[in-house]
């Protein structure tokens, strides 16, 4: 599909010399010149545009060539008119000159003279310009003029009215607004003309206007043309109406928009008076010729979009045709929500038919994609109109995340639709935080897609209650990842399979005795209990899911959500729930699945936060101090969890004392002190385990310092460690040791030994250093009264001024 | 409202070195959006440009990455189409939708669709209210078009000396950026006029 050819082509028209390419514009200007531009011509200036884009900085073409190029825009010729345009938009914008030019020789804008203008608009002024010319033509258009000229004129607008609504004053909006009423609810019912009535024999009795139908071939009777009609040709407005749908849904956003403070009056006014009443007082089809045009162009459009509804539930006789239908419902939900925000008395009017669709179609998940801008439709205004909104909310967070996880542009629209309402769901629906399982299951599935939306999303799934349970589940994303892999492929393969990848753990997906452990993965909601017993087998089951893409795809974005999820918990979590998160740390520390890398990044989070949170709240370590003397009593820890280890040691060591929490007794220093000091003696005597692995110097030195520190609290434990230090001194310095290999680290040990020894030498200074109270390390200087700057400075300037 | 369409390349090929990814064709529809926004209007033209063929780079490197990763989760092997298969090859075409936040690259958040056919990409980035329904349908028949006119699946650079062919096509089918409701007799209305322009 690009070979080599095609490289090699890219790189002539990028380092093309300037006289070869001078020579190129003056071919090029002598073939223009010519009366008939044949193939040749077309030939160069499609080359033309491949050297101007091939290129970042932008070529400068002979004016002649330029001039010339601008008049192509009006050839009769479309190939031509494409490829002037192709090629100007490729270089400088155009001069005040050229634009005039334009202006008085294009005649009627065509298309792709528009794109041009379009592309090189300089200012805002540029847009409104494009805009004025455009709507003049479409008031008085000559007769000369091709069929179908118009059609360009909505998208153009569309697009001016997406970068600068402002372009368009009250007049245009006026004027398009009844054009577009005209367009949508006008447009003629009969076919076009070029229609082949397909028939033999053409005479006058066969031109007989011939109706256009319904989508399953009945016909339309006296119903107005819509986008989900169809004939064998059409006519002007019938584009027209096609394209005036297309548009719509933004022009009404953009035009029609209510400011949040405005539409809160309305619905507060329309709520007290009786729904009935307000939904006969407003606009009937009758009276809606009396309406001013915006509102004219409401109501259309709630009619156009109460048809298409209506029309979506014919079987379409194409395939196309149907899942046209699908866009259209979408549409047609949003562009009523748009208007029921706008008039909150179309709402009772609305309604029915939603209830009527969700009903409709809430069974069949192929129309899951339909279902989501129902939701949006019930939760900005099923508390308006009294609505249980239980079962909508069951759908899009109970069943549609447990069995679409898979449809990647389900999940990116749904995971949106959460995001925008964030508030709304925290505020009205604070049950769809139980619903976490479910929609961690996309991204299980999908991690590189969804994970920046789960970024946004997680923060608000963290809640004092769903806390521990959401932890366990993040830290087991990954199993997660691989049963539902394993749950897809039971599904679709056959039960006995030969030689097929992953069929050790897709037997155990299926054995009975390990169901319970899946279906807790799988489960949907939360509540029922934080974890499994039986996590361990669990991950020995899916062992070798490991090296599974999909799988190590989500591990790779587990840690930057436990960041997430650790920076949140801290702000929503009392210190009973944190003392709780930090055993789960320990507990899950060696329960993970064994993935190259993951456990230990997941260490490096956990030791990160478990710094954070013993800072803010000093008095955790206090109480949790059986678990963590525990922890670092095990001297395999030293080696297999070495980052967790060291941090567990220094949170010992540093608040492990009575100024952090009255609690601290002199025996819980002490068997602190003797659980850490039979470590160190372990690892540093001559047999280490297997003679294989040394522990990190950075372990020895933690070690050593946490004794330090805990022996300047209880001042009898200092002759122990002034004891060990010594020795070590001594052993080091007859030459290398067993557990130390390298030479420059086992110095940087020593040399804090012997720091450590001098200290502790004064029992009183050690104190003090390594135990400094609370006002030395949370220096508030500026609040003490006696050095606070601004007294010092007005005593100093008291002194110094003479009065 | 469409921003840009582009085709580029997904996958490694031997033409190009890893990781290396070559925009074929791209088409920004509408004003650059440098022109409007406060914190850009110190850029001259020239620099204007470079940063909009910057933006779209960035949008072919993210949808390279998307169906680099997309194609190792799913282990599906990729198998050798040939011209006349056209039909197969969208059938077995990965697709997917990302996010890119607002500002990375363009102003605002933007919703970008692709398709990867065989070593070539076909992404289209969209306001992420849009009809996502309707944007993947065209992007599917805008797909399928490019294949057959430009006979995308045999070996040749037809793309880099056709970009006309595909810029009639968007100008039917998905004119400055707009997403169409067509009913399949619209549609071939359209086709036909497409069909006859290529023919030239």
């Amino acid at each position: 599909m690009y070979s080599h050819g095609s490289e090699s082509l890219m790189k002539q028209a990028r380092e093309i010399q300037e006289p070869e390419l001078q020579k190129f514009y003056s071919r090029l200007v002598k073939l223009l010149q010519g009366k008939e531009l044949g193939h040749e011509t077309v030939d160069s200036l499609q080359r033309l545009h491949l050297i101007l884009s091939a290129t970042k900085y932008t070529r400068t073409l002979p004016s002649e060539l330029r001039t010339r190029l601008l008049s192509l825009l009006s050839s009769p010729v479309e190939q031509l008119q494409v490829l002037s345009s192709a090629v100007l938009r490729e270089m400088s914008p155009l001069s005040g000159e050229e634009l005039n030019y334009i202006q008085e020789n294009v005649g009627h804008l065509n298309s792709h003279t528009a794109a041009l203008l379009l592309s090189k608009a300089g200012t805002r002024a540029d847009l409104s310009s494009v805009c004025v010319q455009l709507l003049r033509g479409l008031d008085n258009r000559p007769s000369e003029a091709p069929a179908h000229s118009l059609m360009h004129t909505l998208p153009v607008l569309n697009t001016i009215l997406t970068h600068s609504p402002e372009c368009l004053t009250e007049d245009h909006i006026t004027l398009l607004s009844k054009r577009l009423v005209d367009w949508l609810c006008y447009a003629s019912t009969v076919q076009g003309g070029g229609a082949s009535s397909g028939r033999f024999f053409t005479g006058p009795r066969s031109r007989q206007p011939v109706p256009i139908a319904e989508l399953d071939g009945s016909s339309v009777s006296g119903n107005f043309f819509t986008v989900l009609c169809v004939g064998q040709g059409f006519t002007e407005d019938q584009w027209m109406n096609v394209y005036s749908f297309s548009m719509l849904h933004h022009w009404l956003l953009t035009y029609h928009s209510v400011s949040i403070g405005n539409s809160t009056i309305e619905t507060d006014d329309r709520s007290e008076v009786d729904g009935s009443l307000v939904s006969m007082v407003s606009a009937t089809s009758s009276s809606s010729r009396l309406l001013p045009p915006k509102e004219r162009l409401r109501e259309k459009a709630f009619q156009y979009c109460q048809r298409i509804i209506e029309q979506s539930d014919r079987k379409a006789q194409k395939k196309t045709d149907t899942d046209l239908q699908k866009a259209c419902l979408v549409e047609a939900v949003c562009i009523l929500d748009c208007v029921c925000v706008e008039d909150a008395s179309l709402v009772f009017r609305t309604f029915p038919s939603i209830k009527g669709l969700f009903g409709r179609l809430s069974p069949d998940l192929s129309f899951a994609r339909v279902l989501l801008p129902i939701a949006q439709f019930y939760l900005n205004h099923g508390e308006m109109a009294a609505v249980d909104c239980e079962s909508v909310w069951k759908l899009v967070f109970g069943q549609f995340p447990a069995e679409l996880f898979n449809d990647p542009f389900l999940a990116h629209e749904l995971l949106r639709f959460l995001r925008l309402n964030l508030e709304k769901f925290q505020l009205g629906v604070p049950q769809y935080t139980h619903f976490f399982p479910n929609l961690l299951k996309f991204l299980a599935w999908d991690s590189p897609a969804v994970v920046d939306d789960f970024v946004d999303l997680l923060p608000s799934l963290v809640t004092p209650v769903t806390a521990v349970e959401l932890l366990h589940t993040l830290l087991d994303l990954p199993c997660l990842s691989a049963t539902l892999i394993l749950q897809l492929r039971s599904t679709c393969l056959p039960i006995s399979e030969q030689g097929g990848r992953g069929l050790l753990s897709l037997d155990a997906f299926r054995n009975p005795s390990f169901r319970g452990l899946f279906l807790f993965m799988l489960r949907g909601e939360a509540g029922s209990g934080d974890t499994i017993d039986r996590l361990s087998t669990l991950h020995d089951l899916l062992a070798e899911a490991a090296d599974w893409p999909r799988v190590v795809h989500c591990a790779q974005t587990v840690p930057v959500l436990l960041h997430i999820y650790f920076s949140t918990v801290v702000m929503v979590a009392d210190e009973k729930l944190l003392a709780h998160l930090i055993l789960v740390m320990l507990e899950r520390s060696s329960i993970l699945l064994k993935i190259p890398t993951y456990v230990k990044e997941i260490h490096r989070v956990f030791s990160c936060h478990l710094l954070r949170m013993c800072k803010l709240w000093p008095s955790l370590v206090v109480d949790q101090s059986h678990e963590l003397v525990e922890f670092a009593g095990i001297s395999g820890n030293v080696y297999s969890k070495e980052e967790l280890y060291t941090h567990v040691v220094w949170v010992l060591g540093e608040y492990l004392s009575v100024s952090c929490d009255s609690r601290c007794s002199v025996r819980l220093i002490t068997s602190c002190f003797e659980t850490l000091e039979a470590v160190l003696f372990e690892i540093t005597s001559s047999g280490t385990p297997d003679g294989t692995v040394c522990p990190a110097p950075r372990v020895i030195t933690t070690l050593m310092s946490a004794l330090a520190k805990l022996a300047s609290r209880s001042h009898d434990l200092i002759p122990r460690v002034s004891l060990f230090l010594s020795k070590l001194r001594t052993v080091t310095r007859s030459g290398s040791v067993a557990w130390c290999s390298d030479e420059e680290d086992l110095v940087a040990i020593v040399t804090r030994g012997e720091e450590l020894w001098s200290l502790l030498k004064a029992p009183g200074v050690a104190q003090s250093v390594l135990t400094p109270s609370p006002h030395i390390t949370t220096p508030q200087w500026h609040r003490d009264t006696n050095v606070a700057m601004p007294l010092q400075l007005r005593a100093l300037t008291s002194l110094t001024h003479p009065q | 409202m469409v921003r840009c369409f582009l085709i580029h390349t997904v996958c490694p090929i031997s033409a190009l070195s890893a990781g290396e990814c070559r925009v074929l064709y791209s088409r920004v529809f509408g004003p650059d959006e440098a022109v409007l926004s406060e914190e850009l209007q110190e850029l001259n033209p020239e620099e204007r440009r470079l940063l909009q063929k910057e933006k779209v780079a960035v949008v072919a490197r993210q949808v390279h990455s998307a169906v680099t990763l997309s194609r190792e989760a799913s282990g599906r092997q990729l198998v050798e189409m040939v011209p006349g298969e056209e039909v197969l090859a969208l059938q077995d075409a990965d697709s997917g939708v990302a996010r890119l936040r607002a500002g990375d690259p363009f102003n605002e958040e933007m919703s970008v669709l692709w398709l990867g056919v065989q070593s070539l990409g076909f992404t289209l980035v969209c306001e992420p209210h849009e009809n996502l329904l309707l944007a993947e349908g065209t992007l599917r028949n805008l797909t399928r078009h490019c294949l057959e006119h430009l006979h995308m699946l045999g070996p040749g650079s037809e793309v880099l000396l056709k970009s006309s062919r595909i810029d009639v096509l968007l100008s039917r089918l998905l004119p400055h950026g707009q997403l169409l409701f067509l009913n399949h007799r619209f549609a071939q209305s359209l086709e036909k006029e497409v069909a006859a322009y290529m023919a030239k």
